[in-house]
């Protein structure tokens, strides 16, 4: 398709980025032309409006939750282009007012996620969004703080999916991603 | 104006966090209304439609600079908006390849803020934004960084400003804000 093959050819990467051993994948030159932004902001909008909103039992999408802070880079346009609230997760201590919490595996140790106890209501279905998956840790958790809620997670969005970490199988709903890397 | 006021109404204030002394201000609730986040983005594009654009050569805003993590909410749908480029701000460390770095003054000692070298062309036009201007450190920073590549700031702009703090006496273009906080 060759809106993903656009998408792919912005992706920049860069060896042994945050340390030695690891890949990163650069989504930032995306973001710098508005057309191949367009591109993957409208990719995703059309495969929630042609393959997600199905999963719904209402057939909407009533929230998106973008993981702090390359989620926050996605979710609120396709919020917007959607109707649906925008809704953050952040590392603890950061949202204020009552927030729940999930711990997820980093590393070495643990660490939390926070959302707003008042940012989604029983009953309404969430599509959770980051830029890339990798363990699925922190995907884990998000949907552990959308279902502690009451919400209903439809799906997992990336666009970028790291395959060999396996992560779709932790989840409590079924991963869409662009761009799979194999290694 | 009625969208500014229906943007206050939606801001909610959290006395004494993320410490004692600190209301914060908080913008969320704003996104979790698509109506009313649409109107903060539109009154955000008609302003530099209408009063931003005068203020450059061109006659056009290449790049919006967005701080990390709120001004991650806002800049990327105003940059598809304007078909302007969308260049993060991040703390050290977080984004990948060559960046250039500035300081800034944090409560106890100093910080740095990078952008990626090749974020900005020569002689581009830009807009930088961010949620809320407090002492204006980080916005000096960005600013200093969108100078070091060449680029050319003509405006701030901020959902809301803490007057009291004077944060625009120290910055090197006009300050624009929805909100205006006196204590």
């Amino acid at each position: 398709m060759a809106d993903v093959d656009l998408i792919k050819s912005r992706l920049t990467a860069h060896p042994d980025f945050p340390k030695k051993g690891i890949v990163f994948l650069d989504i930032f030159p995306i973001l710098r032309e508005p057309s191949v932004f367009e591109a993957l902001i409208s990719h995703l909008e059309q495969h929630i409006n042609s393959h997600t909103i199905a999963l719904s039992p209402t057939k909407k999408v009533d929230v998106i939750v973008g993981l702090d802070a390359r989620g926050f880079l996605l979710g609120p346009i396709l919020a917007l282009r959607l109707g649906a609230a925008f809704v953050p997760v952040r590392k603890a201590g950061k949202l204020p007012g009552q927030c729940i919490q999930a711990s997820y595996e980093k590393e070495y140790g643990t660490d939390s996620f926070e959302m707003q106890a008042d940012a989604i209501k029983p009953g309404q279905t969430v599509v959770v969004v980051d830029d890339l998956i990798a363990t699925g840790g922190s995907a884990k958790a998000a949907g552990e703080l959308v279902e502690k809620l009451g919400g209903k997670t439809l799906e997992y969005i990336f666009i970028i999916e790291l395959l060999f970490l396996k992560a779709s199988s932790k989840l409590n709903a079924p991963v869409y991603s662009i761009v799979q890397s194999e290694d």
